[in-house]
Order: C-alpha cells, then structure tokens, then sequence
C-alpha cells in the first residue's frame, strides 16, 4: 500500500485515520456522502492522502476513478500537504479593481513561491481565491480564516511576520 | 435576548403568537438597545473589541441593567465599520474603536452629548440620526428589514420581528395552489441573476405528482465582487428557512438543503445554529405547528467551484459528483436532485417569500417597475466612497445607487464604469449613468441585472485589462465540457492579452465579436452562453481603448505593463533605494546623482516607484 506522507501538523498519522474511517462510516447511509467525506478528510490532514483516499473508496464504495476526479475538480481539495498558514489573495473584481495583482507579485516575493506552492518551511502556501464576499474592504487576503483588509504591497511583510511570531508562540507553549 | 428563557416547541399557531406576545411585553425587547454591527466585514475591522468595550464600560458605569448590547448581521455601509448605532436617538457612529467606547458611554450615554468626531460626514457637515444619512434615507430596506436590527444567532429576535408569521399563515390557513398563487401575483422573479418568474417555478413543480420532491437554495454567491446572499445569511438566517419551509409547503416536498460556498464559514456557521434552533422551537421538523406539516432541512457546503452555481451543476455537486452541468431538458422541476422535481432558488429570493406573504402579492407588486417588482439588494463596491450592502427598488437610476447613496467616487479621480452583473455582465459608462436598474433597462445596454454585484471603477481602470480579467476568470471556472467554452474562452483570452501587450492587430476586433458569437450559441449553460459578455460590452461601450492599445500601443491608464515606461525624472536625489529594490538591476546612477532606468532591462514590476520617497519616479 502506499505510503502516507507525513502531515504538516506533525499529529499521528494513525490516530487521524482512524478518526477518518469513523467519520466515512457516520456518512456512509446518507445520499451524496463523498464531498462531505471529503470536506472532512480535508480539514482533518490539512490535504487528502493517498491511504485515505482508499479507505473513502472502499467504505463508500466508490470506484478510484470517482474518488480522484471529484477531488480534482474541486479547488478546495488538495492532494498535496499545505502549509500551516493558507493565504489566499482575492483575485474578485472588486479587489482586482483596487490593486490586488501587486500585492499577489509583493507575496509571491516575500516568499519567495508561486501561486499554488509552499514555503519550504512548510509554514505558508500561497493561493488565489475569487471573493471573499468583503468586497466593501477590498483588497482582501485571507490567513486561513483571517480576514486581512484594505491591504497595501507595503504590510505584507508585516502580516507575514505576525503569523511566524504565532507559530513560535505556539511552540513555546507546547513546550 | 436570553431565548432559553423562552424555549419551547410550539405546538400549534396558537403558541407562536403567544410567544410573539409575551417576547414583546418582556423587559429585553423594551431595553433600550447599542446595536454593534457583527457582519462580516465589521468583525474584520474589529467590532468584537469594540462589544468587549461596551460589555465592560457599560458594567463601570452600572449601565448594564438598563442598557443591552444587540449584536447584528451587516447594517450595510460596510467601509466604515465598525459601526455601531445607538437604540434611544438613533446615532451613527463609524469607524468605532475599542477606545473610544469609553468617551461614548461617558460623553452620550451617560451625559447626553452626542460624540462629534465618531459621526460620518456628510458634506463637511456632521448627520447624527442614521435615518437622516443619505446611505440609508435613500434606500429602502425590505428584504434587509432584519439586517442590522437583531441578533442572527437568536431566534427570539426573529420571532418578535414577526418572524415565522407567515409560515403559520400558510399552514394554518392556506393551500398549496393558494401560496403559489400568492407568488405568482406578487411577480417576484428569481434573485439569482436569470430573473426567472418565481410563481412559475414552483408551479411546475408543485404539479407534478411524485411524492419526492426538493428544495434548494443556492447559497454559492459565486460572481466576484457580490456579498449579498452573504450578509442574509449571517445577518437573517431565519428569513431563508421560513422562505424554504414555505416553500417546501407550497410543492409539496419535504426535504431542503441549502448549499453554501466554501469560503463563507461564518455564513455556515449562524445558519446552522438558526436550523438547530428552527428546530428545537418546532419550526421546522416533524408536524411543524401541530399541522401535519414535514420539513428536513440540511448545509451542504460547497468546495470552490464556480459552475456550482449554476442549477444542474448544484444539483450534481449535491449528488457527490463533480459538478458538470447536464443538458436541459428535462428541467429540475421535473427532474432535479435524484431526479425527483426540485426547486432551485437564490437566498435572496427565499428571503422575499415571508415578506409577500405576510402583506400580500398585491401589495408586493406596488414596488418596482411594471415588467420587475420589489426590491433588489445590490453589494457596492470598488471606487465607491460607502461601499456596502444596499437594497433599492428594482428600477432604480444607477446614478443613485453610486452617487446618492454610495456618496460618490472615492478617489480623487471620475466615475468610469459599473460593471454589474459579474464574469456574465456588462459595464455602464458615464453616458448611461441613468439607466433604472431593472432587467430589461439593463440589457439593452448589453450588461444584466444578475444577482447583485456591483462595482464602480474609477478612471484608473483599463476596460481592456477589465475585459481580460473575466475571461480569465471563466478560463479558471468552466468546467470543461464543452469545447466552445473552454477552447473558445481560451481563444478570446489569448487575443486580449495580445492587445494588452501592443501586439494585438485592427482585425483582432472582429475575430473576438466573432468568437464571442460562437461561444454564446455552442455553449451547454450559462457559464459559456454568457462568458463574452464582458469583452462584448467593453468593446461596444470603450471601443476607442481598445483602439489605442492595438494602434497606438498605449494604455491610458498605465494598468497593462508592457505598455508602461518607468521614468526616474530631474528630481532624484541620488538616493539609492530604488537601485537596491530593482530585482533585474534596471537602475543605473551614482549616489548622490539622477537615476537613470533601462528600459530594455525593466520588467515593469513597480517595485521603483512604490520605493522612491521623494516622488520622482513615474509611469505612463
Ligand atoms: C455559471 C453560473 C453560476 C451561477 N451562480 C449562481 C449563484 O452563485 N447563486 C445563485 O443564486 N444563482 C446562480 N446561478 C443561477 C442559477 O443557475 C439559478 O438560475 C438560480 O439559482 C435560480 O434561482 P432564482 O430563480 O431564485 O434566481 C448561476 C448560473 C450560472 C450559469
Ligand atoms: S458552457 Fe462551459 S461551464 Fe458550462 S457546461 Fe459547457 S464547458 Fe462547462
Ligand atoms: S519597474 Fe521594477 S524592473 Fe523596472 S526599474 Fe523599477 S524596479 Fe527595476
Ligand atoms: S472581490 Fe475580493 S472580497 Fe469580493
Ligand atoms: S458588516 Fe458591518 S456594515 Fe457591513
């Protein structure tokens, strides 16, 4: 069997596949069960591994071919790990309007990735959404489920930098 | 409003109106009230700091017995939030922080005085009372009546609102011909962008004889630059269930979900906790009100694909497939979700349904033009000074809208376009400023009503760079199926950009109008039938701009980059900073002396002129 790729969170793999296999079969009587299997399964992992994408298919009973092509046409399932941090940069008309290309081009340099990557410290993946539906505050980026507003090229350096003090943070505490 | 207190399942109309009795004889409805605005975008600019604030300064001041602290959906002006208006003389306060609640509670409260410097100027001019704003004296709020005034997470409130009346009055004295009759009289056409006629809709499927039957409301808001299905959702959940149920009723179906998109989580979260409270009161459920009456009600949430929205597509996502629209015939009133007959509506639409039940399709109709009635809320945005939430009768002039209600342009710049009606719209140029927002008016003018957005662009807007931005965006979206939309978009793209960057050629016009006919009448849904929209409109309404960048090779407003020269002018001081930003090393000059940028070398990237402190680097 295929090997699971190590989650970024750094949590048991086994304890969350079995948390996994009980939530499929919670779905399993009810009608159109996979996207909301594997909604969960997302945000359980942070990504959809492969093991789980085996057990979705065998538990649901679902053939492989479905399993990847609905994954695939949703943009919200990833098949590879992200970042702890998600920023996502509204590409909507209103923020389009009032300058959100520069601060996608101020991102991609400060990180030093593209559209669709993550930082090798595995801390941020950078994507692009269209609206947020906070066009009134435009332009918009989202940090996971953050709302940043009004934002300028000029403070993503700062908003960068809140979220790696944070993630130290939380290290210290753990400690 | 501490709606334990008040919890119970209601057995019958009886113990509704009971309720509605006691809720507004009891000691929270009288209260005098601070409304703080909870809506998305406030919580964004932080106004749950600023209720933090007001819980304690409010309990120092041993106010906390007198006055309550209501926390609302979206009030609307979104761009100057927080806002928080206070209950007894009705002031506006906006861009409210945490501290400056303490001068309100001191200052207002407390001593009487209004605070001058929280007030939002109108004309060098200070309005106090929200009803005398020009953002809110001009609107006319029907389907927002809630938004603003109650607590979206507490039943109660919607209740004493009057809310659930009209779902008693349809089971308790109606029939399901008589609702969709209602319906049909009020002329209430479908919020979702088609304006298809409402009473129709569930006509078809009320008729048919299966004992299946769904109801779906489309919560996938997908149109960037839109936000009002959003702000219903988290401002008045209660609205969408009490339209569904009746709904529901009226078909004869009980069974609804409601899908949400993805990105909306606060949005997920206020209307689940109104379903399970829906539930808890009996509202929806088993025998609903004691009359025999059935209704489920689900989320499903969406995960971040446009096409959803359209209403085979939802229906296929719902199914746990990948959401490709299916050819219609058969239409979901016949053959919807598991090929049952389904009802598909707009939140907005749903959130009509107890207002013109409760005063009557007749009375419902007075608003509006002939051929539209009611009301329309539109989301403002873009160069606009109030962006926000709005909601006029349909038929009102744009100029309204922008300047009356929205106070005008927001820079210092002139009002250029609208574009309304999202990645299937059109843009309205100044010459149509007067144009009634009404669906006919509208196409006429080559753009749609569609569901509500709508964003004003000033003049550093390229309409060229505008009609580049949707193709891309219907590039990203479609989902493939048909070759006309994916390859025939991709086309028209491909020509765009070429203008963009001055190669484009005179006989690139016609092949885009060309294209765009292609791609409207091959396409299997909306997505394709309306994706060269955009470019159609801009190209009849900004010709001449398209013109210049295949001719001239310019762009007026310096927004396509490889029209654009930087120049670093006499004014240079010789500083360095844009020299150590340049990431090509464009910039040549010894400290101290005038900077000089290669041209050849510069790949546009502005970094120069955002660096340099002493203004004297500039593009055109
Ligand atoms: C590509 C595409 C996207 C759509 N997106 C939405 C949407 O986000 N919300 C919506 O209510 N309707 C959307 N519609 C319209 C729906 O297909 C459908 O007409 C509508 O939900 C019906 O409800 P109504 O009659 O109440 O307007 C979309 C249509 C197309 C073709
Ligand atoms: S028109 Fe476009 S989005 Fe619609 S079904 Fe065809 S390919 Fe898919
Ligand atoms: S625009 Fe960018 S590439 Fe060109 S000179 Fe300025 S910094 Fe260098
Ligand atoms: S366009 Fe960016 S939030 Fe709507
Ligand atoms: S969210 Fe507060 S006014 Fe819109």
């Amino acid at each position: 069997m295929a090997k699971v790729e190590k989650c970024s969170c750094g949590n048991d793999d086994d304890g969350l596949l079995e948390r996994l296999e009980e939530i499929i079969i919670s779905f399993k009587e009810k009608p159109g069960a996979l996207i909301p299997v594997l909604q969960a399964t997302q945000s359980l992992f942070g990504f959809i591994p492969q093991e789980a994408i085996l057990k979705i298919s065998e538990i649901l009973n679902e053939p492989l071919s479905k399993v990847y092509g609905v994954i695939t046409f949703y943009s919200f399932f990833s098949l590879k790990p992200r970042g702890k941090y998600l920023i996502r940069v509204c590409l909507g008309t209103a923020c389009y309007v009032q300058g959100a290309n520069e601060i996608l081009t101020a991102l991609k340099q400060q990180l030093s990735i593209e559209i669709g990557e993550t930082s090798p410290d595995k801390l941020f993946t950078l994507d692009v959404g269209r609206c947020f539906g906070a066009c009134g505050l435009a332009p918009i980026i989202m940090v996971n489920d953050d709302v940043h507003q009004w934002v300028k090229p000029s403070d993503v350096k700062k908003i960068i930098s809140t979220y790696k003090k944070q993630k130290e943070k939380n290290k210290e505490e753990a400690i | 409003m501490d709606i334990n207190k008040y919890m119970h399942v209601l057995k019958n109309a009886g113990d509704l109106t009971t309720l509605y009795d006691t809720l507004l004889k009891s000691k929270e409805y009288n209260s005098e009230k601070i409304y703080i605005c909870a809506g998305g975008g406030c919580i964004a600019s932080g106004s749950m700091k600023v209720k933090e604030a007001f819980v304690s300064q409010l309990a120092n001041a041993k106010l906390d017995g007198t006055l309550e602290i209501m926390e609302t959906g979206c009030l609307g002006p979104c761009a100057i939030g927080p806002v928080v208006v206070i209950g007894k003389d009705d002031t506006f306060y906006q861009k409210v922080r945490a501290q400056d609640v303490k001068e309100i509670v001191e200052q207002h409260l407390i001593g009487g005085k209004i605070v001058d410097n929280l007030l939002h100027p109108v004309d060098e001019q200070k309005v106090s009372k929200k009803s005398e704003l020009p953002f809110f004296k001009n609107q006319d709020k029907q389907v927002l009546r809630n938004c603003g005034k109650i607590n979206p997470t507490k039943i109660a409130d919607y209740i004493a609102c009057g809310g659930y009346k009209a779902l008693s009055k349809v089971l308790t004295s109606m029939s399901s011909e008589q609702v969709v009759q209602e319906v049909t009289v009020s002329g209430l056409r479908g919020r979702g962008g088609a304006g298809f006629p409402t009473g129709t809709k569930w006509n078809f499927a009320r008729k048919s004889q299966d004992t299946e039957k769904y109801i779906l409301c489309n919560a996938d808001e997908g149109d960037p630059g839109a936000f009002m299905d959003r702000s219903i959702l988290e401002g008045d959940p209660h609205s969408i269930i009490e339209g569904m149920a009746i709904g529901a009723f009226a078909i004869g179906s009980s069974t609804g979900y409601v899908y949400v998109r993805a990105e909306y989580p606060l949005a997920i979260e206020r209307l689940q906790i109104a379903i399970d409270q829906a539930l808890e009161f009996g509202l929806i459920g088993k025998d609903i009100l004691g009359t025999g009456f059935n209704f489920d009600l689900e989320i499903r949430k969406g995960s971040g694909a446009f096409v959803c929205g359209e209403e085979t597509a939802l229906i296929t996502s719902i199914e746990g497939n990948r959401g490709e629209p299916r050819p219609r015939p058969p239409f979901p009133a016949e053959k919807g979700l598991w090929n049952k007959p389904t009802v598909l509506n707009n939140v907005e639409t749903f959130s009509n349904i107890p207002l013109l039940i409760n005063n009557g399709g007749a009375q419902f109709a007075e608003i509006g033009t002939e051929k539209s009635k009611g009301t329309k809320i539109f989301a403002l945005a873009g160069t606009v000074k109030i962006s926000g939430l709005v909601e006029v009768p349909v038929g009102t002039p744009l100029r309204k809208l922008v300047y009356d209600i929205g106070g005008g342009i927001s820079t210092n710049k002139k009002y250029k376009a609208a574009q309304i009606g999202g990645p299937s719209g059109g843009c309205i140029p100044e010459e149509h400023l007067d144009v009634p927002l009404d669906y006919e008016s509208l196409n006429i003018l080559g753009a749609i009503m569609g569901s509500g957005g709508l964003i004003v662009m000033d003049e550093s807007s390229c309409m060229v760079d505008v009609a580049r931005f949707f193709l891309e965006f219907v590039q990203d979206e479609s989902c493939g199926k048909c070759v006309p939309c994916r390859e025939g978009t991709a086309r028209m793209k491909q020509i765009v950009d070429r203008i963009c960057e001055g190669k484009g050629e005179m006989k690139d016009i016609d092949e885009l109008e060309k294209l765009a006919s292609t791609v409207t009448n091959a396409s299997l849904c909306g997505l394709g039938q309306t994706a060269p929209n955009p470019v159609l409109s801009t190209l009849r309404h900004f010709r001449e701009e398209y013109i210049e960048h295949i001719r001239d090779k310019k762009c007026r407003t310096a927004v396509c980059k490889e029209l654009i020269v930087f120049e670093i002018l006499d004014l240079c001081n010789g500083c360095q900073a844009c020299k150590k930003v340049c990431p090509v090393e464009a910039i040549h000059g010894e400290k101290k002396q005038a900077h000089i940028i290669n041209t050849e070398l510069c790949i546009r990237c502005g970094l120069c002129l955002s660096t340099c402190k002493f203004d004297a680097i500039v593009k055109y």
